[in-house]
């Protein structure tokens, strides 16, 4: 009972923050500015030929 | 071709299908072992007359190295459109049984067995007929490879079609793990698994030998979808049989944990099988269709990290005030109302791959039947994630309301952007230059449309119903109705969503009459859809407008 | 910039794509499913649980074979109307000893997780027979030909065997004595003391009306019997079971 409390405690703080900030990461990160020229390049993958 | 080996193989099983039903360990193993044998033996002859011990000659070889791997698709073609029509025609006659319960025929035509025949048939043979032969058509054209492992292609789609005949045997003999969605039994769920690592050695085989610096994210999509169907189907079917020449086995979970991980498999199923997969197909057959790219790239990036991240929480949703932990029923109502947004990040992208072109709903009916299905996509993935908040699910869980849920899913957005596939490969795989029909392709679309309301529709109203009939009090404290009436007050619903499935059926016949047609060369004199621009007939197909 | 450069490692190298979508998504289960197994407060503790006997274990395998789960539920949840419906809510522990479980997901017919004494066995008989007869706002198929098949059962020690690899209870006794069991318990004329002392509330006697004959029908009835008359709900403590 003692560990499945802790591990509530822990998935209800630190675990809740850890995914937060790495789904927030993740965001920024697929949608840097860098990268939209290669986003657009494989976009237009299935329109090359057939 | 040379098939020897492949003969020899084919051959072998036969004899140890035969030695199974000679030493079985009960009598349905030894039925289902006699089934295997007569499946196997008509296979080996069949392969046995196409033998040739003529060398190949080295043009053919060339063209083996060289051109894109399509025999293979056109049979998955084929396939998806056969099963398709046996497995919505399973679900009319299941339908009418529950309206109609002398329709029952003990003991293999009984509801419960016809059930996880109807449900297989329609998820795992015409679904996934659909995404093996879409899979594979996506995968060579974005990589500009041809497929990886030379006949593997064939094991895998023979093997795949040896598994729904055994499968779908299975159920009408009665034989069943009683796990929703993964009935079939252990041998066969090991037979699933080898040819599920073929499918997945072809798949990645030919993404790591593509030509295309990029990976484009339907792969992504298929790739999730393959990977995950086999962790869920090794992970849920674990068992131990009772004999190794029998039917039965027992689950190597019991009780609440069974429960929880059937539903991990059963939800996740839905998750990856019904959505990732098909998303795959969305992400290339709309873009093709409409001629433009998607709406956004970086989109569907988010969109796939987050839909195969949370969608494996949604499971304990099955589960709502069972004697599941309260702590796990929460964790999946909160992943699956989270779930909303990466669907509806989806859809949206889906939807305005269109911006621009518009006016392509309404002159070309195979771009409204991929709309259409990714507007469904939205509705289900909007009522999903409602029907997963506890207090709604007290009401909606047990009842017709989640077989509504689940159809506006299957045959809206499954259906439907299969249906759109399937136009839009036929013509290219056959070399033809378009459809037999567009206009047949209308009719198709609001047959299916008009079946789909019906359908989930009526099936709202009959759980909503049956739901509050279940928990009404009169004044005095006491339960107002019997179990047995609230059956009885089905009974209008169950007749009304027959004729809704009917009328879907009826659509598939017609998709299948004009594929044929196409398939056998012909072209339907017609006059083009209203709105589309006059043009000749002959040079530009019907089916690419804006080019 | 220079970790911002890598994303391309992922997105143009399928091993790694295969591999992270792999990690991703096992995330999910092992955080839910795996606690089940060893939280100590998953299953309650009740006084009354026991393996199937045979003749319920085959019994219960003829259920699964029907697809009885397709529509009726083994799972009462804790609501006022299904309380009183169909009596006290059900416990995970309830079905500790069921692989696969039962709960299922549909009630085009009523619940049955605790059907078990609720009518008798002449009814169970005719209501699997001619389901109208009793019913007659009745949806289910008949199965009638239950009564006509013999139980069939290879080597019944077999399956209590497989039942133990996967951490069911039986003792040496349980599977020495299983075919003699199997058949005792639907035989009136037969001594019962030692089926019942191992198996401790199971219903003996003839189930389907043909004492001469132990056919599915006996094993079927003789399960529907039994489902949720093993616990005793006077010693539970309904607020020291929740969690």
């Amino acid at each position: 009972m003692e560990f499945y409390t802790a591990m509530r405690h822990f998935a209800d703080s630190w675990g809740l923050l850890a995914m937060t900030l790495f789904f927030l990461g993740v965001l920024v990160f697929t949608l840097r500015p860098g990268g939209k020229a290669s986003a657009d390049e494989a976009a237009q993958i299935p329109l090359k030929e057939d | 071709m040379n098939y020897v080996s492949e003969t020899i193989w084919l051959a072998i099983g036969t004899f140890l299908a035969l030695l199974g039903a000679a030493f079985a360990h009960d009598s349905l193993f030894q039925a289902h072992m006699w089934v295997l044998f007569f499946t196997l033996l008509i296979s080996t002859i069949l392969l046995m007359r196409r033998i040739s011990f003529t060398p190949p000659t080295p043009a053919q070889i060339a063209a083996k190295q060289s051109e894109y791997f399509d025999e293979v698709i056109r049979y998955g073609t084929v396939a998806t459109m056969f099963w398709g029509i046996v497995g919505f025609l399973v679900g009319v006659v299941i339908a009418l049984q529950l309206a109609f319960p002398d329709l029952n025929i003990e003991p293999w035509f009984n509801f419960g067995r016809m059930r996880p025949l109807h449900t297989s048939g329609v998820i795992f043979a015409f679904g996934g007929n659909a995404l093996l032969a879409t899979s594979f058509y996506v995968v060579q054209r974005t990589c500009r490879a041809r497929l990886f492992g030379g006949n593997l292609a064939w094991f895998v789609f023979w093997g795949y079609q040896l598994f729904i005949i055994m499968a779908a045997t299975g159920y009408l003999l009665g034989i069943t793990q009683s796990r929703e969605y993964a009935e079939p039994e252990w041998y066969v769920d090991i037979w699933l698994t080898i040819v599920w690592v073929a499918y997945l050695v072809v798949f990645l085989g030919t993404i790591i030998k593509r030509r295309e610096p990029h990976i484009y994210v339907a792969n992504w999509f298929y790739l999730g979808f393959i990977v995950t169907i086999a962790m869920l189907h090794v992970v849920n079917n674990l068992a131990i049989p009772a004999s190794f020449l029998g039917v039965k086995s027992y689950s190597a979970f019991s009780g609440v944990q069974d429960a929880l991980t059937q539903w991990w498999y059963g939800h996740n199923a839905v998750g990856f099988f019904l959505t990732a997969g098909f998303l795959g197909m969305m992400y290339y057959f709309i873009p093709k269709q409409v001629n433009r790219p998607v709406y956004s790239y970086r989109l569907s990036i988010i969109h796939f990290w987050a839909l195969i991240f949370m969608y494996i929480w949604a499971g304990p949703h099955h589960l709502h005030y069972t004697a599941l932990p309260d702590w796990a029923q929460t964790l999946g109502m909160v992943f699956s109302i989270m779930l909303w947004m990466p669907s509806w990040g989806g859809m949206i992208n889906g939807l305005m791959t269109l911006s621009g072109a518009w006016d392509k709903i309404r002159t070309d009916p195979i771009v409204r039947m991929m709309i259409m299905a990714v507007a469904f996509y939205g509705m289900a993935t909007f009522e999903g994630p409602m029907m997963s908040i506890k207090a709604v699910n007290s009401l909606s869980h047990y009842t017709d309301w989640t077989i509504g849920h689940v159809h506006s899913g299957a045959l809206g957005w499954n259906g439907l952007i299969t249906f759109g596939a399937l136009y839009f490969m036929v013509p290219k795989l056959w070399n033809r230059e378009r459809l037999y029909s567009v206009r047949m392709v209308n009719w198709h679309f609001w047959l299916a449309t008009l079946g789909i309301v019906v359908y989930a529709a009526v099936m709202w109203v009959a759980g909503v119903q049956q739901g509050l009939m279940w928990r009404e009090y009169d004044d005095q404290g006491f339960l107002v109705y019997s179990f047995a009436e609230t059956v009885a007050a089905m009974l209008p619903y169950y007749v009304l969503r027959a004729i809704g499935g009917g009328l879907y059926l009826a659509g598939a016949l017609i998709m299948a009459f004009n594929i044929t047609m196409t398939i056998l060369g012909h072209q339907r004199d017609e006059a083009p859809i209203g709105g589309s621009l006059p043009k000749a007939p002959s040079k530009s197909p019907a089916l690419q407008p804006a080019e | 910039m220079s970790i911002l450069d890598k994303h391309h490692y992922i997105e143009r190298n399928a091993t790694l794509l295969l591999v992270g979508s792999l990690l991703v998504v096992s995330i999910g289960g092992i955080v839910e499913i795996a606690p089940l197994f060893y939280l100590q407060n998953t299953i309650e503790k009740v006084e009354g649980m026991r393996p199937y006997s045979p003749l319920e274990l085959a019994g219960r395998n003829i259920y699964v074979r029907e697809g009885c789960y397709v529509c009726h539920s083994q799972m009462i949840r804790p609501f006022r109307d299904e309380v009183e419906r169909y009596g006290h809510y059900s416990l995970a522990a309830e079905s500790m000893y069921d692989h696969s479980f039962q709960w299922g997901s549909k009630r085009t017919g009523p619940d049955l997780a605790r059907v078990g004494d609720r009518y008798s066995n002449e009814w169970h008989v005719q209501h699997l027979t001619e389901p109208r007869d009793v019913v007659p706002e009745s949806v289910m198929p008949s199965y009638a030909f239950l009564k006509e098949t013999p139980l069939k059962i290879t080597d019944v020690s077999m399956d209590l065997k497989a039942n133990r690899s996967v951490g069911v209870p039986y003792t040496d006794e349980m599977i020495a004595s299983a075919k003699a069991d199997l058949t005792a318990q639907a035989d009136p004329n037969a001594d019962t003391s030692a089926l019942l002392a191992r198996y401790p509330k199971a219903k003996v006697g003839d189930f389907d009306g043909d004492a001469t004959k132990l056919t599915e029908m006996d094993a079927l009835v003789a399960y529907l019997q039994m489902l949720g008359t093993l616990v005793d709900f006077s010693t539970y403590d309904d607020a020291a079971g929740y969690r």
